[in-house]
């Protein structure tokens, strides 16, 4: 048998009249009259089809493919491999019609967890899911990173094969051929003579396995280096950025390109002691001073009057976006810039908190805080981020600190975890669900034990306060992912319908006792999950 | 481990679902939350209550030894998705599904199901000649003769359209709006004459199959045209030929012969389906016997098969062949115990021997398509280049099988490739003219089969 069906070898040696036979079916026996009557051509028919069959014979093997590297790690156990299957097979499942949901846990949403915990766990996905997996992770491109971890060496050797899979090579043909960041002649091979991606990628290592020697390898090439993959590289230096980078980074400043000078910029001025932080703060510090002029201390700002070569040189962007006016968009890059150690010098020798907490003059307090608070973030400073991040119960919006959820987000994302969960329960107590949304999703997962409770209590509160549970999805939907299995047999109180209550909404109760079901059983699996991951590994 | 402490999988589980709709419903449903006294005992039997969107909850049951379900919701499909969800949750193990006493309510059922079950077969067609059933033999008799006479005259009329056809020429097949085919399946419908009508409507897609297209058509009026002489003259065929003849057109037959005891290992399940009826095929492979069986299930439109089997497991059961030459269909006969864990693949032979074995069974049954067959030390490549093609080669030489298009679908020759990963593995499938179907793969070493289908 070969590619196209037909049979070879003997079989056409013996029956030659076989095309001749096929050819006059095709014309017909009164244009072929040849061919004998249409009885005694099927009877030949009949004879050369059955012949043809029973003498069928191999094809020729195409180029078998190169084996699979073998993947060392250990194997999932069974009842998790399952668990996996049902995870894979319930992702093409349509989406929710409406707003509700019913009961049921949405395996979909649980496949990337359950990635995680496999990846961490260092094992190798069942031969027999790769495709499935694969499929799954070209669908959504959350899923990538994750998936293409865990289908390991294997996986890409498979994706080699189907072309709907090549997005899988795209972010590894650089990873799987990265030589070791020690080999020096073979990094420098890659570094010279390599694609952007695995120059990219080999960077990378380098920086992570020693800053200097990565450093060293950028400076090598710097001068040859198109503009846009100079800021590339540059931005590679964000990892394990130190004071050691300073010489490197104000060499760029003097970069042709406008990005790659501001991205230089913007590390300096992460580096409190750089000599361009040095020269922000002093900037800065001529225009914020304190006013001792009313009865108490104040802040009084006096934003730049232009932006001259030496601001623009040190990475100021001279023209504000629309709608903006010049002035404060400079000295909001000003402060933004300047290390914050530098203000309670300036400021009295007031801490962080009393800083913040001070009165500004001519309502330039917005402006102001916002500077600090993208200069807190940039610098990692924790300190400026509990300032400005202010007491979680203090109403968004009054008194000192930050009202903005999204500037109070970034700011906890610098916090430690324990402090980062402390903050939003809290928060969530005093304010409840309906802000929380932004700030539960840079905390850290499973929710600490306090923060759970915070959110669970919250949902009950928003319950008996008679409203429909769709209008809490988005928190329903991060608990269903984010809460402690542990927290399930609280929660099973809850699942109750709770008798109708006047001003409630009809039916509201039936559908939060769905959402609870919905919860708990969510969390059943979460645990169960992990709890066939940790299982015994099969024989 | 004993017998009845073997939990499926979930893919056996998830086999076992009417449809991918039962299949998704099914996996939600197989998580603890919305159950309540769930049970499994000894006797095979699982169960458990299920909230709906109802007051009372569902009370679905299963006797995981038939399988056979029993579920208090309105649905039509078999079994439910409370079934499937429940034995989801029940492979889950001890923590999900305890082992206990059946509630008054399981064990009902379970009496009477299996009360019922010592009777004969719950398919109806039970060993033959163990029920002497017939009420009137003389009228069966005339019955048969009548019908013998239509198919007659069937065969006759389809010997007349072939030579018409052959007359003006295949070619005229290929025109829009050919509409011979459809017609006369329906005619061979009405000439009772099923497995005629069957082989005429796949004439119908042979025009647009493609290249080669008249060549495989001239092939497929020639077996007709076979069957439709053999059919003429079954009086004076040798008798197993005429029960192969008979049983290629279509006639009704009971399974004949004693039954064949014997731990099958189930190897593969799956369903073809057209506008009015879905085809289910199971096959098995006798442990201690080596023969391979095919036991086939029929759903109208719309709905599953009754019967389905763990693929993967073992089942001690009895098993009747069906009358005819070379005949590997047999009916699923009376069930012992649970099913158990499957050794490891069938015995398998080359790609060579495959096809060998395939044109020796042509002498029993020039109709035959494919026979069942194990490949051992097979590699699976995919297409490359131009080919289009899969194709299955020996892992010593240099030949190799192409994998029938159409067969088993994109998904599983990938999976087939994956758990090969450019090794050696055994693949059972159905091998013949059209090509090798594989249905399930074990990779070297592995007892366990990984389902392609």
């Amino acid at each position: 048998m070969d590619g196209d069906g037909e049979p070879k070898g003997a079989t056409t040696a013996v029956s030659p009249p076989w095309e001749e036979l096929v050819s006059a079916a095709l014309l017909g026996t009164d244009r072929r009259p040849a061919a004998g009557t249409p009885e005694e051509l099927l009877d030949t028919a009949a004879i050369q089809t059955v012949r043809r069959r029973a003498g069928l014979v191999p094809a020729s093997a195409a180029g078998r493919p190169p084996a699979a590297p073998p993947d060392p790690r250990r194997a999932v156990p069974r009842a998790a491999r399952r668990r996996l299957a049902q995870l894979l097979a319930d992702r093409s499942a349509p989406a929710h019609a409406g707003g509700r949901r019913g009961t049921a846990p949405d395996l979909g949403e649980l496949l990337p967890q359950w990635l995680a915990l496999a990846n961490e766990r260092g094992m190798r996905a069942p031969a027999a899911l790769l495709p499935a997996l694969l499929d799954a992770a070209r669908a959504r491109t959350d899923l990538r990173p994750g998936a293409l971890t865990f289908a390991g060496p294997r996986g890409l050797w498979l994706a080699r094969h189907n072309p709907e899979w090549r997005f899988a090579l795209r972010g590894a043909s650089g990873s799987t051929a990265l030589p070791d960041p020690g080999d020096t002649a073979g990094v420098q091979r890659l570094w010279q003579e390599g694609l952007f991606a695995e120059r990219v990628a080999v960077l990378g290592a380098v920086r992570a396995h020693g800053p200097d020697a990565a450093r060293a390898l950028l400076a090598e090439t710097w001068s040859t280096e198109r503009a846009e993959d100079r800021l590339l590289f540059l931005d590679s230096l964000r990892d394990g950025l130190s004071a050691a980078d300073e010489p490197f980074l104000e060499g760029a400043l003097a970069d042709r390109s406008r990005n790659v000078r501001a991205t230089a910029a913007e590390l300096l001025s992460a580096l409190p002691g750089s000599a361009l932080a040095g020269r922000m703060a002093r900037r800065a510090a001529s225009c914020v001073s304190l006013d001792r002029t009313g009865d108490g201390a104040a802040i009084a700002v006096e934003a730049p009057h232009e932006c001259d070569a030496e601001m623009q040189r040190d990475g100021i962007a001279p023209r504000p976006p629309g709608g903006r006016g010049e002035r404060s968009w400079w000295l909001g890059q000003l402060v933004e810039s300047a290390p914050l150690d530098s203000w309670p010098a300036r400021l009295g020798g007031r801490t962080a908190r009393a800083v913040v907490a001070l009165p500004v003059t001519d309502g330039w307090g917005v402006e102001l805080h916002a500077a600090w608070c993208r200069a807190a973030v940039r610098q990692g400073n924790a300190e400026w981020a509990r300032a400005l991040l202010g007491a979680p119960s203090q109403p968004p919006g009054e008194g000192a600190g930050t009202g903005s959820l999204a500037e109070r987000a970034k700011l906890l994302s610098i916090l430690p975890q324990e402090e980062r969960a402390e903050w939003v329960a809290r928060f969530i107590s005093a304010h409840g669900l309906s802000e929380a949304f932004q700030l539960l999703g840079v905390c850290v997962v499973p929710w600490a034990g306090a923060l759970g409770r915070a959110v669970v209590d919250a949902l009950e509160i928003a319950r008996d306060a008679g409203s429909y549970p769709w209008s809490f999805s988005g928190v329903m939907g991060l608990a269903e992912r984010c809460l402690d299995p542990s927290e399930s047999p609280r929660l099973e109180a809850l699942t109750a319908a709770p008798p109708e209550r006047e001003g409630a909404s009809p039916g509201a109760g039936s559908y939060w006792a769905e959402a609870f079901r919905r919860l708990v059983a969510t969390l059943s699996l979460r645990l169960a999950m992990r709890e066939e991951l940790d299982a015994c590994p099969p024989r | 481990m004993t017998q009845q402490g073997v939990r499926w999988t979930a893919e056996q589980v998830l086999a076992l679902a009417p449809d991918d709709a039962s299949r998704k419903a099914g996996s939600r449903l197989g998580a603890a939350g919305p159950w309540s006294g769930s049970g499994c005992d000894g006797t095979g039997a699982v169960w458990g209550l299920c909230a709906g969107s109802g007051e009372q909850p569902y009370r679905t049951v299963v006797d995981t030894t038939g399988p056979a379900f029993l579920c208090g919701c309105p649905s039509r499909k078999f079994p439910c998705k409370h079934a499937v969800g429940l034995l989801l949750l029940w492979t889950g193990g001890e923590a999900a599904v305890p082992e206990g006493v059946a509630p008054d309510w399981v064990e009902r059922w379970l009496d009477a199901r299996r009360r019922g079950g010592e009777r004969g077969g719950r398919d109806g067609t039970g060993p033959a000649g163990g029920t002497g059933a017939v009420a009137d033999p003389e009228a069966a008799r005339r019955r048969a003769e009548k019908r013998a006479g239509r198919i007659t005259s069937g065969a006759l009329e389809l010997e007349q359209r072939l030579a018409d056809l052959l007359r003006g020429g295949l070619a005229a097949a290929e025109r829009p709006g050919y509409g011979l085919w459809e017609e006369t399946a329906a005619r061979m419908v009405d000439a009772q004459a099923p497995g005629l009508a069957a082989r005429v409507r796949e004439l119908g897609a042979i025009p647009g199959s493609g290249p080669g297209w008249p060549a495989r058509l001239l092939e497929e009026c020639a077996l007709l045209h076979l069957l439709d002489r053999a059919w003429l003259g079954r009086d004076v065929a040798p008798a197993p030929l005429a029960a192969t003849v008979r049983s290629r057109v279509g006639v009704p037959a009971a399974p004949q012969g004693p039954a064949i005891r014997d731990s099958w290992q189930v190897i593969a399940q799956y369903d073809t389906a057209d506008a009015k009826l879905t085809t289910r095929r199971i096959w098995l492979y006798g442990r201690e016997s080596g023969r391979s069986a095919l036991v086939l299930d029929f759903g109208a439109a719309g709905r599953a098969p009754s019967v389905a089997l763990p693929v993967g497991l073992a089942i001690d059961a009895d098993l009747t062949p069906y009358p005819g030459a070379g005949q590997v269909r047999a009916a699923l006969g009376e069930r012992y115990g649970t099913p158990v864990p499957a050794g490891g693949p069938p015995p398998g032979t080359t790609t060579a021997q495959a096809l060998e074995r395939y044109g020796r069974a042509l002498l029993d049954d020039p109709w035959l398509d494919a026979c069942p067959t194990t490949l051992t030390e097979v590699v699976p490549i995919p297409p490359q280049g131009d080919a289009e093609r899969w194709q299955l080669a020996d892992v010593k030489g240099a030949l190799a099988l192409p994998v029938a298009s159409g067969g088993v679908g994109r998904a599983g020759l990938w999976k087939l490739l994956a758990v090969s990963g450019g090794s050696p593995v055994t693949v059972f499938g159905e091998c013949g003219h059209r090509g090798f179907t594989p249905l399930a793969v074990w990779s070297e070493g592995a007892t366990e089969a990984v389902a392609l289908t």
